[in-house]
């Protein structure tokens, strides 16, 4: 849409050929599937495994969402919307929504940024270049809970060296006890989890761009870093676009473990995440309803992230 | 039985089977390290003990977690025949009722008699309905007692503290001699709930919930309470009480370390901390409050009871009232309790560890027991609140707080008051 108001000649010309190439592929996929019931075979197993694992799940979250049920589901009282009153009205849930709006920003922005930064630095290495990857990428095979472990033991009042190294500045690190400090911990360990599955993309996405192109950006741009964000950033976009509703889910779901095994399932006063806080409200605190309605809420909040950035971030989007 | 003939066939095998295999059943709990390796141990003299069952413990990690497992496991039709859950869950499962088979009646159906004077008095009501009918088996019951870094006190020149009063008079002492004067794990269960039992102050309306869910409040902001706060948050803020977060073995291990000179811990610490720490120690009761009314009243039992859930096949029931008559043998409380050092729940185990020597060789292991020996006030004999571990969730969030300076000890307990009054509405709606 925007390309058409650029007079230039490049982002002209590929309206018009997109304009073409539906015309000439619709008849072929016509003539592919003939007999109508072959494409719903091919789908089946794909609509199967959504239906079972995401469909009759949300389905069932809804439903318990409007009941208060008893644990060992003897009976269960429709309540209508209380759960989501009750969610949403408490000054503990708002405080977790707004600490997980924070801890999904930064832990986004930091591992995209730092990702890229390797990515663009390893890209230049000619020397020695296969180890340096390696020893970047190795980290993304560490499973959550693993970096969970790891960042409890670094961030340990009694022996860990992140509190001592604090500590030769004069500053009291209490993780596990001080909000901020557990943030802090939560998000470092986090970031250095996800940095390496950046790497691999934006990486691979920095080969993917042709040397035709560079040669000649250098010819039109002397300043490097201009060059990056006019000529290179904009090749990466596709790539950059997909990482960030990864990430965006990463920070949100996938960091649980990191934060189960940081908080020592206790979580008193420290940040957790809203997943989190379906966990323990559902699964410790027995309150089915409860939890159930919290986890639409969140289900919502996906979705309308993730429609949002398809509606309009997708449409800045080059795919070459 | 969605398929008869299917269910005939397992039962027909199952029956031939029974003379060459014994019957499977399963136990399981939240217990881990050197008290995972009791469990296995107990299960071991059982099977060895007797032909006709097999059983098999496993350990669903926490506490929490194995009441969680055991309730997902029940919708599911995949529960476990015995479960183990703690003093907080206890309401969650004796209320419901058509979850479990009451310890009392599944071995009555199958020809055991229970004997409740058989049990010290402090383990008979916690587990127990409105009537004393025992609906969970108590199993490992604790009660929260001082350990002492005997060589700390040595150092300092001072005594052991019977009062919280005498304990501020030696804190500066012990802090001057280089050592952290106290820490304490799981303040909700140390400094709450047994703050409550052990100076005699009415914890929640509804004589502390046992007379039905409807209605019923806890108060947290009882003037004691808020006074007995103060003072830890005083303490805190002199350097006489060390705080590390929630977590049970943050606050263990400086003691274990030979840093603290009293930790408040449990009475089952005693075989695991045999074990870890780097320094002798001895145990006593825990402080009481001089300035409550009707002080030095014996603690809430903590630890947690055996359920037999219901929905399994009779022989299978039956070898869970075996091993439940099994555990109360006086033989086997011994060992568990000297093992562990759980308090031993029969009079009779009791006994036996006097006349074995073995508190004259471990005398920590018999401070527990004193202590839920002690004379029983009108509010020491247990609670029944439903949503219990969540509202703990509450109390650990604000008590952080305290020792972060983000709120003030009335603000934490008005909080803990209110959300822990919400739950307790909430539940009584489920329940009803």
């Amino acid at each position: 849409m925007t390309d058409a108001t650029h007079p230039t000649a490049a982002s002209g010309a590929r309206p018009r050929r997109r304009a073409a190439s539906p015309a000439r592929s619709e008849p072929a996929k016509r003539a592919q599937f003939d007999r109508p019931l072959l494409p719903w075979a091919f789908l089946a197993p794909q609509l199967l495994v959504v239906c079972i694992f995401f469909y009759w799940p949300s389905v069932q979250a809804i439903t318990s969402s409007f009941y208060l049920e008893d644990p060992f589901g003897f009976g269960s009282t429709f309540v209508g919307l209380d759960n989501y009153k009750d969610a949403l009205g408490s000054a503990e849930y708002q405080r977790i929504a707004g600490f997980t709006a924070l801890f999904t920003v930064l832990v986004t922005g930091f591992s995209m940024g730092l990702g890229l930064l390797f990515a663009v630095k390893a890209d230049k290495v000619i020397r020695g270049r296969s180890s340096y990857r390696t020893a970047l990428i190795s980290v993304y095979a560490i499973a959550p809970p693993v970096a969970g472990l790891m960042g409890m033991m670094l961030f340990d009042q009694h022996i860990g060296p992140f509190v001592k190294l604090a500590a030769w500045f004069g500053y009291d690190m209490k993780v596990g006890i001080n909000y901020n400090d557990t943030a802090f911990a939560m998000i470092l360990v986090s970031v250095w989890k996800q940095v390496p599955y950046n790497f691999i993309f934006f990486l691979s996405g920095l080969q993917g761009i042709p040397a035709s192109v560079r040669e000649a950006a250098v010819i039109d741009c002397r300043n490097g870093f201009t060059r990056f964000r006019t000529a290179i950033l904009p090749l990466l976009a596709p790539t950059a676009f997909f990482l960030l509703i990864i990430n965006i889910t990463y920070a949100l779901f996938d960091t649980f473990a990191v934060i189960d095994v940081m908080v020592k399932d206790k979580p008193a006063n420290n940040p957790v995440t809203l997943v989190y806080k379906v966990y323990n409200d559902g699964f410790r605190g027995n309150d089915i309803g409860g939890s159930a309605a919290q986890s639409v809420i969140l289900m919502v909040v996906v979705l309308v992230l993730t429609l949002i950035q398809f509606r309009w971030l997708e449409r800045r989007v080059h795919y070459g | 039985m969605k398929n008869p003939i299917f269910a005939t066939g397992v039962l027909a095998l199952s029956a031939t089977a029974a003379l060459a295999q014994p019957v499977q059943i399963t136990w399981w709990h939240g217990m881990g390290g050197a008290n995972e390796q009791v469990i296995n141990q107990v299960a071991e003299k059982f099977n060895a003990a007797q032909a006709v069952c097999a059983i098999t413990p496993v350990s669903k990690g926490t506490y929490e977690e194995a009441l969680a497992s055991g309730i997902a496991a029940f919708r599911s039709g995949e529960q476990p025949n015995i479960l183990q859950v703690f003093d907080a869950g206890a309401a969650t499962i004796i209320n419901a009722k058509g979850a479990t088979i009451a310890a009392e009646d599944i071995l009555a159906q199958n020809g055991h008699t229970l004997d409740r004077e058989a049990f010290i008095e402090g383990v008979r009501y916690f587990y127990a309905d409105a009537t004393g009918k025992f609906i969970g088996m108590p199993f490992n019951s604790s009660a929260p007692i001082m350990y002492i870094n005997t060589e700390a006190l040595a150092k300092a020149g001072v005594e052991a503290p019977k009062t919280w009063a005498e304990f501020e008079a030696i804190a500066p002492k012990l802090k001057e001699a280089g050592y952290i004067p106290l820490t304490a794990s799981q303040l909700t269960w140390m400094f709450f709930e047994n703050y409550f039992s052990r100076n005699n102050v009415q914890f929640a309306s509804n004589n502390n919930g046992y007379d039905g869910f409807g209605g019923t409040e806890i108060d947290a902001t009882a003037p004691e309470m808020l006074a007995f706060w103060n003072r830890v948050k005083d303490w805190h803020d002199k350097g006489l009480f060390g705080f590390y977060g929630a977590g049970w073995s943050d606050n263990q291990k400086p003691f274990e370390e030979g840093k603290v000179a009293l930790w408040i811990g449990s009475s089952g610490s005693f075989g695991g901390l045999s074990k870890t720490a780097t320094m002798p120690f001895s145990a006593d009761f825990l402080p009481y409050d001089e300035t409550a009314a009707e002080g030095n009243k014996s603690t809430f039992i903590g630890g947690a009871a055996l359920f037999a859930m219901s929905g399994k096949p009779d022989d299978q029931n039956k070898c869970t009232a075996d091993f439940f008559d099994f555990l109360t043998t006086t033989e086997i409380q011994a060992f568990y309790h000297q093992a562990t050092g759980y308090v031993a729940i029969t009079t009779a185990a009791y006994e036996k560890s006097k006349a074995d020597g073995w508190y004259e060789q471990h005398p920590v292991a018999e401070v527990g027991i004193k202590q839920l020996m002690l004379p029983q006030g009108e509010w020491s004999k247990g609670y029944r609140l439903g949503f219990y571990p969540q509202i703990r969730v509450v109390e650990e969030r604000e008590f952080n707080k305290i020792f972060s300076g983000e709120t003030t000890v009335e603000d934490a307990f008005k909080a803990i008051e209110t959300e822990g009054n919400e739950l307790l509405a909430r539940f009584a709606k489920t329940s009803g």
